[in-house]
């Protein structure tokens, strides 16, 4: 018996230093040094140093004059973030998306986008479609009262178009460069 | 279809299969000791671990020997896990201060990580601490994936040795797996995706005030290592409980992209080492193929299921297009619908989108994958023995046609072969029908189900089809952490990996001490077109008919039901 409880034993001793210590500590200590700073979770902080989030997760964001985010299952819980996992034929989904739209709809643009009325994987999806932003502008800018062209704009600066990727804009930044907009 | 999905496909299906003829060499030099560029490197610590653990690495095993020393090395890493989960609470590293888990639950993870299924009855962000990921969780991604290539190459050796009543050395596998096999890819992979987004960092959480001034807790830790292996051991467990689809796991498309590609590229590659190993690389493609049409089939009626508009949402004013409900927008549905065949082809289980919430047949799909024993790739070493078996069984049903004593690469498969083969066949209709059925029964487990009609029974289905698959993905509305479905999870999970490592292991040892027959004229030949069509339909027939009726009765009739809408 021993000649397999010893081998049995100083292995998976030996792999937790290795695989389980070693390993992770070499790439925190590369990682810290090489990318700093999306080894530390991408943060972004105000003018006064204060921590406002991370550019990868996403925040609410409630009344007329902001970019909305896609709407989270988990209300923007981030420990830990959850999804609906309504499936397609449950008559919940149905009933939430005809309130949703309804609430989202902007008289003559159309159908409401898919993404603002569907809620994501991770529950803290940080972008959006790009359809999705510009559904928006006509609300903002009635809200700020200013050019809904001046919002075009900030979208396309802050449109994201990878070459194996949809298209998409982060409503955290886009809400940041919104912020800077003289009102 | 956008060109980004046909670019994201192309890159894919590059990435898997353009390094996987080298790959699977250095696989193949690796495992035999013979000297690779990482040799002046690792060696040093080979030779150590060695001297270590007190074993004699010129000294074979034979299948029971092999065996033993495999079920002492998972015993000893169950237990070791079970403790770490459960006493969490007073060990180092545990900076939010998350109390150990309740039993069941501890027990469920445990098994799950050591089975390579990666189950996630938790959530890693709320409730386990640094050192239960990295030492705990982190160590078994490694070595339960060393695991299946270890029972790979024994089979590999069963099937290529003659008159041999050896399989080679477990320990030395083992070690070899995990050193050169797994350690310098996930070093590479890991600082990839921390360069892409992915925290490694040991600070606790961060409290943010976020723009419109409320409160936001950003969950962070060592987690890029940890997503690494967890994607190239086919292992699927998030260090974040919404995986893959997680931001923080997953930022990019690029590192989708990676991270996809990581779950087949191992897999992908042994199919040549095996190749390497019967000194016939004309297998390896015959193989190879096969899984390649069932991959691509997958693919294809996953892909446009989900493009479709939900008919349960039409006459609403909404875009109809296909759902991105559960689905991320930097991933869209192509990058959606590749990774649910993707992940489930192989015994991965990340996910990074919610299959609870995909149409019924894009759902029945991964489903389906993982109901035929995950053998399209599958997981590191699990997938190709897997595969082999089906092989060897369409094999044996050709001879049954011709009326010959059926042969595989010279060895002859006879009474004590296919019993075993049709054992392995018992596994999966055992775990999902069996163990399913009882749950299906039982009014408090099935209180778990949290969508009515048709999909509920799939939520049983596609849950303990996960489990007993070694997968882990979910359909995730269930709600599994009860100590019903945290024990007979567990049992799933226990029954499907070594329900097919005991039986594998007893072929390869069956077939290691066989003559070599001359493969004459009257052989079967066992690469080509033809055989590639006989095993596909093997796999289709004896692993996916079992299952029909029960799909019949859950995505089935969901589609059927949307459609009259």
């Amino acid at each position: 018996m021993n000649s397999y409880l010893r081998p049995a034993v100083s292995l998976i001793a030996l792999m937790t230093v290795l695989t389980g210590v070693a390993y992770p500590l070499a790439i925190t200590g590369v990682a810290q040094l090489a990318f700093n700073d999306q080894a530390n979770g991408s943060l972004i902080h105000d003018n006064q140093g204060h921590l406002r989030g991370s550019s990868l997760i996403a925040q609410p964001f409630d009344g007329a004059q902001w970019f909305q985010s896609r709407p989270s299952a988990g209300s923007f819980a981030t420990v830990s973030s959850g999804a609906s996992n309504l499936a397609p034929s449950n008559p919940a989904l149905r009933e939430r998306i005809a309130g949703d739209s309804e609430k989202l709809a902007v008289a003559g643009q159309g159908a409401v986008p898919m993404a603002l009325v569907t809620t994501s994987g991770s529950g803290l999806d940080p972008d959006l479609p790009v359809a999705a932003a510009q559904y928006q502008i006509s609300r903002i800018a009635a809200a700020r009262n200013i050019d809904g062209a001046a919002l075009q704009r900030l979208i396309e600066q802050n449109t994201q178009r990878p070459l194996i990727g949809p298209e998409v804009v982060n409503v955290l930044a886009l809400n940041l460069a919104l912020a800077e907009q003289p009102q | 279809m956008d060109s980004h999905v046909v670019l994201l496909l192309v890159a894919f299906f590059a990435l898997v299969l353009l390094p996987a003829p080298w790959l699977g060499r250095f696989y193949y030099r690796v495992m035999e000791g013979e000297r690779t560029w990482l040799s002046p490197l690792l060696q040093p610590v080979e030779r150590f671990s060695y001297r270590f653990a007190g074993v004699d690495a010129q000294q074979e095993q034979d299948w029971k020997s092999y065996t033993l020393a495999l079920l002492a090395f998972n015993f000893a890493g169950l237990v070791l896990l079970f403790a770490i989960l459960m006493l969490q609470g007073v060990l180092p590293l545990n900076p939010q201060n998350m109390p150990g888990l309740e039993w069941t639950l501890a027990l469920n993870t445990a098994v799950s990580f050591v089975t390579n299924t990666n189950w996630q009855a938790y959530s890693g962000e709320a409730s386990l601490s640094y050192f239960s990921q990295m030492v705990g969780l982190g160590v078994q991604n490694f070595v339960s994936a060393a695991t299946g290539l270890a029972v790979l190459v024994a089979l590999c050796r069963g099937i290529s040795r003659r008159s041999s009543q050896t399989l080679g050395n477990f320990w030395v596998d083992l070690t070899r797996g995990t050193l050169y096999g797994l350690l310098p890819l996930c070093i590479g992979l890991a600082l990839f995706l921390v360069w892409q987004g992915v925290p490694q960092t040991f600070s606790h959480y961060l409290d943010a005030l976020t723009l419109q001034g409320g409160e936001q807790s950003l969950p962070l830790g060592p987690a890029a290592s940890q997503i690494a292996i967890k994607q190239l051991g086919t292992n699927g467990g998030g260090f974040f409980g919404l995986n893959s689809a997680h931001p923080f796991e997953n930022p990019t498309v690029w590192s989708n992209l990676f991270e996809m590609a990581s779950i087949l590229l191992i897999p992908a590659a042994l199919v040549f080492t095996f190749g390497h190993y019967v000194k016939d690389l004309r297998q390896s493609r015959a193989i190879l193929a096969c899984m390649l049409i069932l991959l691509v089939l997958g693919v294809g009626v996953t892909l446009y299921s989900e493009l479709q508009p939900n008919p349960a949402l039409a006459g609403l004013n909404i875009e109809q297009s296909g759902s991105l409900e559960g689905k991320e927008s930097r991933f869209g549905i192509g990058a959606s619908a590749l990774w649910a065949v993707a992940t489930t082809a192989a015994s991965s289980g990340s996910v990074n989108a919610m299959h609870d919430s995909f149409s019924a047949l894009g759902g029945l799909v991964p489903m389906f994958n993982m109901m035929v024993g995950e053998v399209i790739f599958g997981g590191v070493g699990a997938g190709l023995y897997g595969m082999l078996l089906f092989v060897l069984i369409a094999v044996f049903l050709c001879g049954l046609m011709v009326g010959r004593t059926p042969e595989y690469l010279g060895k002859k498969l006879e009474a004590r072969e296919v019993r075993l083969l049709v054992l392995t066949l018992l596994v999966m209709p055992l775990g999902v029908l069996v163990l399913g059925a009882l749950t299906a029964a039982m009014p408090f487990a099935n209180a778990s189900v949290s969508n009515p009609g048709a999909h509920g029974l799939s939520q049983i289905l596609y849950n303990y089809t996960s489990g007993t698959a070694n997968n882990g993905s979910g359909f995730g509305g269930f709600s599994s952490n009860t100590p019903y479905h945290n024990l007979m999870i567990a049992l799933a999970m226990l029954l499907g990996r070594f329900g097919y490592i005991l039986p594998v292991l007893a072929i390869a040892g069956s077939l290691a001490a066989k003559r070599r027959v001359p493969v004459g004229q009257n052989s079967f030949p066992t690469h080509g077109p033809l055989f590639v069509s006989l095993l596909t339909i093997t796999i289709l027939l004896v692993g996916g008919l079992t299952f029909l009726p029960v799909l019949a009765l859950g995505p089935v009739a969901e589609h059927l039901s949307l459609l009259g809408h």
